[in-house]
């Protein structure tokens, strides 16, 4: 929240004048001062770790609310005119009575924040109540307390999975290389683990750690939001000082992985923790709608004013024209007469009181309310609900709704929105040769294949005791290829159930996507030249897949603690153990112990993903009582891979590519069993272990786009390096191979051509493909390389490039291994999705970092681009060449275009039929370095309109920061509306820069999600999000918003109108309580609903028909036009509702509020009828809000002019309803003005319904028709417009 | 973050906790009503020439009948004006019009002869109308106190602010306050019937009822609630300035006197637009041989005292007989029968429209 509490930085303020100009801050231990009271604390000037992010408090809660709600402009507004009206001379109504409107506007409003900051209180006690172990003293243990007790100074004992309650400084951890991993992805979405050390010299290893005996000071900087950055040093009483940074600093929110426990000193607690200094608040945005609607508020400003002015005006000169003062002109209290242009000054102010509701301030309430039920509506919608995942729609942005309906542009990220974000190994290619893993294709298609029946009866197949362990269902897929299939298919479902929930868990060692089928012959060569030779390339390749990567293990006994729910608020603290009770004794058991596998010794692997709920049981309940001791709810959700060891492993990579390396390698029994910083484990086929000493790793940085790591092989003592990367860096780096003619290198030569061309074949078929290439070090090289690279580590001054020096001098010379082509799997529906979208209207753009080649091939497959299409590729380095390759293309594309005689800006959505025919439709593709000339000064104009022409745009190779360039270059050359959607870390840039941004939650974190204005588990659903609810939301929102301008103004008219019959003296002639009740009772539910439940056209129809979402687009719903056209017709029927009741009742002895009640009623009858005409579609609701609203005015009216005799002066409504209820002649009055007023609108509606239908109501018809019909329709409508749209990009 | 981000906590899908616990007990999973999913059956009307045709021709036939009922109506009623404001130097009133004073206190009176061609068969409603009269100024409007006239002693003595200038007179309050009953119409009216022989009779002119019964009965109230003696009541209070006698002395009898005398009631009715008439009598008819008012000559004696040339106004009498509509508007009648035949003609054109583009869209839907 960047909200702080005045009192917060009062208190700041004051401590700070405590401690003046102290830059640091030291922290002592707190143990040696337990007993003692608080004021004598030495950390006591320190925030405690309780956090607030609600705003209010009870006491506090009207005056800040009212405060932060004057901020707005509207309500200044109308408090104003309630301040005005207590000014004797101009006030038009009771001043105590005007308050009312803005009073229940503040009261709405602070409800509504209340509830929200209630919420959040809710959420803070969850956390502040959330148990940790803080060291007592007393007890000399760590004893459970909750984290609001936790202070600085105060030691505290982290457990493996659990969250960290405060930033602590690392003192402790029972890892034998005082190493402690923790992920982050609470903080910044990344997934990965980060390693921090203890601050040495506090702790032995293997030592239980001893807070009591802690005497140093600690100092260090004061709180500040960089997570990157952390400084300070360890006194100890002997003055010695030990330096630490932000490798030692566990930081709250974050989670302890890998490690059974670690403890630490507590340095910043509360709101000084780093994460919560860098925590901001909601974004606000503004969608268009209301941007426009905010300039015809102005318009109606204006148009009040003019109407003020001609009361004004009207009033000096009614005033004007009386030879002497005539009787009924009532002077001041003195006696006195005001001159009549004063008078004529005063009345434009009491007019502006008066006319008031011209300007709709209850618009802004009734669309918040508005947008909260079109949100319910959406997260409701379950069709966009993800059942693997558990997981609705959700809508993070909350008034930008409608924005949905207009988008024209949509930009795409490809890994992991388009496609799944699961890596699954497909090829390799070692030595030139090429291993295409047929079974392994054949099982992945078995399981894109898997209907849901299958998987029903398949699961409760696995869920019997002896199932096929997986080593046997690799063997026997050639004897039973169905049941292994079948078998890996249900298996593959199961998993997905139970990653529901997890899939943040950052889990990319997902099982079976990741399970390898090893092709025959490859298995055959790697067996061979084990029992042989023991080294080779084959093994080389292996040891390659296995070692050169940063992928972490972790042991199952260590996921087994995970607390459950860790991002979530559900950790109801002391409960724990009730509801651990509760469901033992519901014999629920399975549910904690779901998905734990164990492994029989001496017995083959079971099946890791069945379950045997007997046995679950029991060992639950041994849990309990695990040495662990923790809370147990086993939850774990990684898969286990069988390992020689009696621990299960589950591997925590970095990446989905390197997980499926990673699990390729296993396949073919290379497995790595352990790492550590020093070295790394791998298993051999044959089960020996191969420890690799690891002297150096040069991690994967975008430039280099390759990672190696430096190990000494344990039995030849040879320095390897291994390295993979993109196949460009690799390639061009192997040794001479392509210079050198000489002998030697042939062999290598014909290599790495073989493998280019594989290579190449990978990336048609869409296949990421990353090289593996060894190089061997010899000793002096080495050392006088490590020296280099120590320096460069060292260094302060351009550090980065001496280091990327150094990685370049040494990966260099490579020996090529092979490379392996890993398949991103596309979403289920892609292509149809953006088929759609595309018909909708709007161009798809695809931003990506992937190379060229397999971003084209997707575009392909995902009918991005279609094979008959026009496809440039620009991608080149030299400016002049850019520039005259776009020129040349423009010019071709203007001829082409124009030669029809098609002029672009015609080819609107409404001429969709006399767009050009077949003109083919042009890709362009991109890459990284040509998009960033192309986007510079001199080009991007021509860019710009190249853009347009095209159908389809390929980015390829851009970074983050290119992706959100990209947008709001768009965005703002175009004026168009875009959206975003993306599901990783390096599309926050671009969700945030577009109009719309969607995040993808799926395989990487949060960030996306985190950034975005609505966050969707699938690409797919962004069909139903877009056509369906964005149309409807638009429609909704736009014909509320227009209703409301058209409902205010003719109402307002008729108060107007009166004024040239009452001398301009702003006399109402209803009375001010209707009013009142009037725009807040009657009249107020019926167009909320109606912007929450406005079905024109049903969901089936609009998905069927994408065209209809271009109404949307060119923002039909809502135009200046069709605003003035509101307002005329809203003065044509106030000029109606005014005259014929006026007309009628001339010359006769009517009183004013007796004239007064038709016309309430008339309009009444008016503002709910022109809903009516309105509404398309009308359900249970609907009736009963109409008919409620009449009912319930002519209750209220009845009732209030029953009671009132003389509660409200100025007008006495005492008896008036009744006696016009009471003469025919009100009834008659009543039809014939609701008649006349809407007989135009509902003529020209049906008119405009026959002789013009537009296309929404052309699809209304369609559903009336039969089912089969309405299929042929539909295909015949498409058929037509396919023809002319889709060759019109511009359209 | 998670510490506290509220939004993004709680909508990033972990509120039922994960596998371990919520999958098996509850999920996320949204209802799937028809109303959440927003499938409620729903009426879709659609508005086409054919669809509306039948509304149109009902509307017309309906509207048609109704006008010509009204119109017949409107015309049935017997309606007789005359304006004694005496502007013309011929009228027999212009020289009262002209010595105008609030004060005066010697009465002005005129008389005015007329001939009623038509004689009058029901009970006749006696008005007096006024133009030019902004009785709906929003300042003369509220200059009322509503507590002092429903019989509020406090208010009786202490009138609403809202009265001001006419609160308060020679530091005692006026009972009633405020500038609607002080500029009371207090012009007297009395119609005699001149017979053909030339001698007078003095038509009975009914002045009970003349106000809302409601009015007279709940809102409007003598203090000192059932004390006859309404004198003792005012006794502290003053008069309104531009009266000659004080309220309790607005009539003899006594359940028409005081804040319930009806023309008082009436008077405090404001008129909502500037040319307006209020009830003055009640011309009951007594027996049914003769009309009330038959045809024959008539004149009115007018008690001139108010004035009316400071906003150049009109004064008039009107006398009409009423029906269930009210008094003589030949405006409703007439607007529901174009309105009728508007309709009935859009109807027409509808048709037209219908046979010539609805039917080929029609058919065109059913063929394809």
């Amino acid at each position: 929240m960047t909200w702080t509490n005045p009192l917060t930085l009062l208190r700041q303020g004051w401590t700070r004048h405590w401690n003046p100009e102290r830059p640091v801050r030291t922290v002592v231990s707190n143990l040696p001062f337990e007993d003692l009271k608080k004021r004598e604390q030495p950390n006591r000037q320190y925030e405690g770790n309780a956090i607030k992010t609600n705003k209010y408090r009870l006491w506090s809660f009207i005056p800040m609310n009212l405060f932060e709600q004057f901020h707005r402009m509207a309500n200044i507004y109308f408090v104003g005119l309630a301040i005005l009206n207590f000014v004797p001379v101009v006030n038009a109504f009771q001043p105590e009575v005007a308050l009312i409107p803005i009073c229940i506007i503040l009261a709405l409003t602070a409800v509504k924040d209340g509830w929200e900051d209630f919420r959040r209180y809710q959420t803070d006690q969850q956390l502040n109540n959330t148990p940790c172990f803080i060291f007592s003293r007393k007890q000399m243990c760590f004893v459970e307390r909750r984290w609001k007790d936790v202070r600085v100074g105060d030691f505290v004992r982290v457990l493996s999975n659990e969250i960290i309650p405060a930033d602590i400084l690392l003192l402790h951890t029972s890892d034998p290389n005082g190493v402690c991993h923790m992920e982050t992805s609470n903080l910044d979405g990344e997934t990965s683990l980060k390693q921090r050390k203890v601050v040495p010299g506090f702790s032995t290893l293997g030592e239980p750690f001893q807070p009591h005996t802690f005497d140093s000071t600690v100092v260090c900087e004061n709180p500040n939001n960089n997570l990157n950055l952390f400084k300070g040093y360890v006194e100890r009483p002997d003055k010695r000082r030990t330096g630490f940074g932000i490798d030692s600093l566990l930081l709250r929110g974050c989670m302890v992985r890998n490690t059974d426990d670690a403890a630490g000193i507590v340095v910043y607690t509360g709101h000084e923790t780093k994460s919560m200094l860098n925590n901001s608040g909601p974004r606000y945005k503004r969608s268009k709608i209301e941007r426009k609607m905010n300039t015809d508020v102005l318009f109606c400003v204006v148009l009040l004013f003019f109407m003020c002015l001609i009361g004004a005006l009207g009033h000096a000169i009614w005033l004007e024209s009386f030879p002497s003062i005539p009787s009924y002109i009532v002077p001041d209290s003195n006696g006195n007469y005001t001159p009549s242009v004063l008078s004529g000054f005063y009345m434009f102010f009491t007019m502006i009181i008066l006319l008031q509701v011209m300007i709709p301030v209850s618009l802004y309430v009734s669309i918040e309310l508005v947008k909260m039920g079109q949100i319910f509506f959406i997260t409701q919608d379950v069709e966009l609900y993800d059942e693997e995942l558990d997981r609705r729609v959700q809508c993070r942005a909350l008034n930008i709704t409608e924005d949905l309906g207009q988008i024209q542009y949509v930009f795409s990220d490809k890994t992991g929105t388009l496609t799944e974000n699961k890596m699954v190994f497909r090829r390799c290619s070692i030595m030139g040769t090429e291993y295409c893993h047929e079974e392994n294709a054949a099982r992945l298609a078995v399981i894109n294949g898997a209907n849901e029946e299958e998987e029903v009866t398949i699961y409760q197949q696995t869920k019997l005791p002896s199932l096929f362990p997986l080593e046997e269902l690799q063997d026997i897929h050639t004897g039973d290829e169905n049941q292994a299939n079948a078998q890996v298919t249900a298996a593959n479902q199961r998993r997905s159930r139970e990653a529901a929930g997890a899939q943040s868990d950052m889990a990319f060692s997902s099982p079976l996507e990741t399970v390898v089928v090893p092709d025959r012959k490859l298995m055959l060569e790697v067996d061979r030249e084990m029992a042989s030779i023991q080294t080779g390339p084959y093994l080389d390749f292996f040891l390659a897949l296995a070692v050169c990567n940063t992928v972490l293990l972790s042991s199952v006994t260590a996921q087994r603690q995970r607390v459950k729910g860790r991002r979530s608020s559900s950790y109801s603290g002391g409960s724990f153990h009730n509801m651990r009770q509760w469901f033992r004794k519901c014999g629920l058991g399975k549910v904690f112990t779901s998905m734990r596998f164990f492994k029989r010794r001496g017995e083959t692997l079971r099946d890791p993903f069945s379950i045997d709920e007997d046995e679950s049981d029991g060992f639950h309940s041994s849990d309990v009582s695990d040495a662990t001791g923790q809370k147990d709810i086993s939850s774990e959700r990684k898969v286990k891979s069988g390992l020689s060891g009696s621990e299960e492993m589950c591997y925590e990579a970095h990446s989905p590519d390197e997980a499926a390396l990673i699990h390729a390698a296993k396949a073919y029994g290379f497995t790595m069993v352990e790492r550590t910083p020093h070295y790394v484990t791998v298993k051999l086929p044959d089960g020996a272990l191969l420890k690799f000493e690891v002297l150096d790793i040069l991690t994967f940085d975008s430039t280099r786009r390759r990672m190696s790591i430096i190990v000494r092989h344990p039995h030849t003592k040879e320095i390897i390096m291994y390295t993979k990367g993109a196949d460009s860096a690799i390639m061009e780096r192997l040794g001479n191979v392509f210079t050198d003619m000489s002998q030697v290198y042939s062999e290598a030569k014909q290599t790495a051509v073989k493998t280019q061309r594989d290579l190449d074949m990978y990336a048609r078929n869409g296949l990421r493909t990353l090289c593996f290439a060894k190089k061997v070090i010899s000793e002096q090289e080495f050392r006088a390389w490590s020296a280099l690279r120590q320096e460069a580590l060292s260094a302060i001054d351009e550090k980065e490039e001496r280091l990327m020096e150094t990685a370049n001098f040494i990966e260099s010379s490579f020996t090529l291994l092979g490379a392996t082509g890993i398949e991103d799997r596309l979403q289920e529906s892609v292509p149809e999705t953006i088929q759609a979208l595309r018909r909708a209207g709007m161009q798809v753009w695809v931003l990506t970092g992937d190379k060229p080649e397999t971003a084209i091939n997707i575009a392909y497959s995902c009918k991005l681009l279609e094979h008959e299409d026009l496809v440039f590729t620009f991608s080149t380095n030299r400016k002049s060449v850019f520039k005259m390759r776009v020129e040349d293309t423009l010019g071709e594309l203007r001829r082409s275009t124009l030669s029809p005689g098609a002029d672009p800006q015609f080819r609107g959505y409404s001429s969709a039929f006399t767009g050009p025919l077949m003109e083919p439709s042009i890709g362009l593709v991109i890459d990284g370095s040509t998009l960033s000339m192309a986007m510079s000064d001199e080009l991007v104009e021509q860019f710009v309109e190249l853009c347009k022409h095209c159908r389809a745009v390929l980015c390829c190779r851009v970074t983050p920061l290119q992706k959100s360039a990209v947008v709001k270059l768009i965005r703002q050359k175009l004026r168009v509306m875009t959206l975003a959607v993306g599901d990783g870390a390096n599309d926050v840039n671009m969700i945030q820069a577009a109009d719309v941004g969607i995040g993808v939650s799926g395989q990487e974190g949060m960030q996306a999600v985190m950034a975005s204005d609505f966050a969707i588990t699938r690409f797919k659903h962004l069909q139903r999000l877009l056509l369906v609810h964005g149309h409807w939301c638009y429609s909704r929102l736009a014909n509320m918003v227009i209703y409301f301008f058209y409902k205010n103004v003719a109402y307002v008219n008729l108060l107007f109108w009166y004024q040239f019959f009452c001398g301009f003296s702003a006399t109402a002639m209803i009375d001010y309580w209707l009013m009142i009740f009037f725009n807040l009772f009657f009249t107020s539910a019926p167009p909320i609903m109606f912007g929450i439940m406005e079905k024109e056209v049903s969901d089936s129809t609009l998905l069927s028909l994408p065209e209809l979402y271009k109404r949307g687009q060119h923002s039909e719903g809502y135009r200046r036009s069709t605003f003035w056209i509101a307002i005329l017709d809203a003065f044509y029927q106030s000029l109606v509702c005014f005259f014929i009741p006026y007309w009628t009742y001339n010359g006769s002895d009517i009183g004013i509020f007796a004239f007064g009640t038709p016309m309430n009623t008339v309009s009444l009858f008016t503002i709910i009828l022109h809903l009516a005409i309105e509404i398309k579609s009308w359900t249970v609701v609907h009736w009963v809000i109409m008919i409620g609203s009449v009912l319930v005015y002519f209750i209220v009216t009845l009732a209030y002019s029953a009671i009132c005799i003389s509660c409200n002066p100025p007008s006495d409504p005492y008896w008036i309803m009744h006696k016009q209820m009471a003469d025919p002649m009100f009834y008659l009055v009543c039809i014939l003005t609701t008649v006349v007023a809407l007989l135009p609108r509902y003529t020209l509606h049906v008119l405009r319904g026959t002789l013009a239908p537009s296309p929404h109501l052309r699809a209304r018809q369609l559903e009336r028709l039969s089912p089969s019909h309405r299929e042929q329709r539909i295909r015949e409508w498409r058929g037509l417009r396919d023809t002319c749209i889709s060759p019109s990009p511009s359209a | 973050m998670m510490a506290s981000s509220y939004s993004a906590k709680e909508e990033d899908g972990h509120h039922s906790g994960p596998a371990g616990l919520g999958a098996a007990t509850r999920t996320r999973k949204p209802d799937n009503t028809a109303f959440k999913q927003q499938r409620l059956p729903a009426w879709q009307p659609i508005l086409t020439a054919g669809t509306v045709l039948p509304a149109f021709f009902i509307i017309g036939l309906i509207f048609i009948p109704i006008g010509i009922g009204l119109y017949v109506t409107s015309n049935n009623i017997n309606e007789f004006e005359i304006d004694y404001t005496g502007t013309d130097m011929s009228s027999p009133c212009f020289n009262c019009s002209q010595n105008f004073s609030w004060n005066s206190t010697t009465p002005c009176k005129c008389v005015l002869s007329f001939y009623l061609d038509q004689p009058f068969e029901s009970n006749v409603f006696m008005y007096y109308g006024l133009s030019n009269f902004y009785q709906n100024h929003r300042r003369y409007v509220k200059s009322r106190d509503d507590s002092q006239l429903n019989g509020d002693e406090r208010s009786l003595k202490e009138p609403s602010k809202e009265c001001e200038p006419y609160r308060t007179n020679e530091n005692k309050p006026i009972a009633p306050c405020g500038a609607i009953a002080n500029s009371m119409f207090n012009d007297t009216l009395d119609l005699f019937y001149i017979n053909p022989s030339g001698s007078k009779t003095q038509i009975p002119l009914n002045k009970k009822g003349i106000a809302w019964s409601t009015d007279k009965r709940v809102k409007f109230r003598n203090p000192g609630g059932s004390n006859p003696n309404l004198t003792a009541v005012f006794k502290d209070t003053a008069k309104p300035v531009n009266w000659h006698k004080p309220v309790y002395e607005l009539d003899s009898e006594a359940d028409n006197n005081g804040f319930i005398n009806e023309d008082f009631i009436v008077w405090m009715r404001t008129a909502a637009l500037p040319t307006f008439r209020k009830l003055y009598r009640i011309i009951q008819k007594n027996n049914n041989m003769t009309p009330t008012l038959p045809r024959g000559n008539y004149s009115l004696e007018v008690t001139y005292n108010y004035p009316v040339r400071s906003f150049e106004g009109r004064k008039r009498v009107i006398l009409s007989t009423i029906s269930w509509m009210g008094g003589k508007n030949p405006f409703l009648g007439i607007a529901y029968m174009t309105v009728g035949s508007i309709c009935f003609f859009l109807g027409v054109v509808l048709l037209f429209i219908h046979h010539k583009y609805g039917n080929r869209n029609n058919s065109s839907d059913i063929a394809s």
